[in-house]
């Protein structure tokens, strides 16, 4: 049986990991190939980069940390953040990066996650959901795009996504998108929200400010799952 | 010790030839018949397709075959593997060194994704140590080999082979570059399995 995953998910603004409120008042908080091989020792499944400026302004993440993590991390990686078409996927991929997360770019242009998928395999392609409501919304949550979550989140798994990354676990998506492997991202503060993803179907958790204001929490919380008879990678 | 990865243009070496070098070996990508001959290993990784990894590949596919039938090593990871196999349901077809066919998995979720244990079933010079380690799949497809060769299981929706050998022929279809302490134990078997081939 494959493991429910944790997956820390660095902010990543200009090479460097970010937290405060996004896209303003930016704090640096490290080095993120620093900080991810941190979370790969303490016992992170997987880890996600996000570039979280880049959708604004218009540019894709920083290759060379891509391939700084490519080359001295041990688990798998993602990366994701103002990926525009195939071009900004293949440099990605090509500097290292196991998988991309594609967002607004899909909903303008849904082909794009066929094409990725054709061109990269499924295994290669997360497209991620930002919902509020069950609307999908981009560009950090600011356009709201008058489409059902739930909906776009079918019609990318009908175009070979290989994943689903939800950022909200509102209704039942997971359930519904039983056919692909969905990681859940939001409202996990404590142990038992990432409980109630698991619960609710998702095979992943996204995990951000639970991990980052004390990384030994990571351990903690696979623990917690563990005895709570989950079944994580210990 | 030189490992030569079979560059076929398709997938991401990078990973695997990190991990490569932490553990000890100095690997090189190359599109080179003679360079792939004579290497001590060759790897042929790969991730996505295996129709385009295989046709990446046909350059290289009579040095593959004559490297093989001389014992010299070699491993395939994920389409790696797939690609060491005939036909595939996804079209196009591999090598052809091993029998079987490469079909999709019939999991109630695909891809297979994540960490999962490895059931060893027979003696393994790749898996020593490894039984009931978690290692990282990525995958929609898998070989389904028609001779006895799997060494190894892992179980989604059915059991998958997780990894052949026979003679001087390895595959794994987890991700070893990608699978922690776990994965670097296999490329150190791999290795002293090349090493004393």
């Amino acid at each position: 049986m494959v493991k429910k995953r944790l997956i820390p998910c660095l902010d990543v603004a200009g090479g460097r990991v970010v937290k405060g409120v996004r896209f303003e008042a930016l704090c640096d908080v490290g080095d993120p190939v620093e900080l991810a091989r941190r979370y790969s020792e303490l016992g992170a499944d997987e880890l996600v980069f996000l570039d979280v400026t880049a959708t604004i302004e218009g540019r894709s993440p920083t290759l060379a940390v891509v391939e700084r993590a490519a080359d001295e991390l041990t688990i798998p990686f993602t990366v994701g953040g103002g990926i525009s078409g195939i071009e900004d996927a293949r440099a990605l991929l090509r500097a290292g990066a196991d998988k991309v997360a594609v967002n607004r770019a899909a909903v303008d242009e849904p082909r794009l996650v066929t094409a990725l998928a054709e061109e990269f395999g499924s295994q290669a392609v997360v497209c991620a959901i930002d919902a509020r409501r069950g609307e999908v919304v981009t560009h950090g949550g600011r356009n709201p795009r008058g489409l059902a979550a739930t909906e776009w989140a079918r019609e990318a798994v009908s175009r070979r996504a290989g994943e689903i990354l939800l950022t909200s676990i509102d209704a039942d998506g997971p359930r519904q998108l039983e056919v692909v492997p969905v990681i859940a991202s939001g409202g996990a503060g404590e142990g038992r929200h990432l409980a109630a993803a698991f619960e609710a179907g998702a095979e992943a958790a996204l995990v951000a400010s639970i991990v980052h204001e004390r990384p030994e929490r990571l351990p903690e919380l696979k623990s917690e799952l563990k005895e709570a008879g989950w079944n994580v990678r210990i | 010790m030189k490992v030569v990865l079979a560059d076929h243009g398709a997938g991401n070496p990078r990973s695997v030839c990190s991990a490569l070098v932490r553990a000890g070996a100095d690997p090189r990508l190359s599109t080179d018949s003679a360079a792939i001959l004579s290497a001590p290993l060759v790897v042929i990784a790969g991730v996505g397709h295996l129709e385009r990894a295989a046709r990446g590949l046909e350059p290289l596919v009579a040095a593959l075959r004559e490297r093989t039938e001389a014992g010299k090593p070699t491993l395939g990871i994920c389409v790696g593997m797939q690609a060491l196999f005939e036909e595939s349901e996804e079209g196009g077809r591999g090598l052809g060194l091993l029998r079987g066919p490469v079909r999709r998995l019939r999991a109630p979720r695909v891809p297979h994704m994540g960490w999962n244990a490895l059931a060893v079933r027979r003696p393994s010079a790749l898996l020593e140590g490894l039984d009931g380690a978690d290692v990282y799949f990525a995958h929609s497809y898998a070989a389904e080999p028609a001779e006895d060769v799997s060494v190894a299981d892992v179980e989604h929706g059915g059991k998958i082979v997780a990894a052949v050998e026979s003679g001087p022929l390895a595959g794994v279809q987890f991700h070893p570059e990608r699978s922690g302490v776990a994965g670097a134990r296999v490329l150190a078997n791999t290795l002293a399995w090349s090493r004393s081939a």
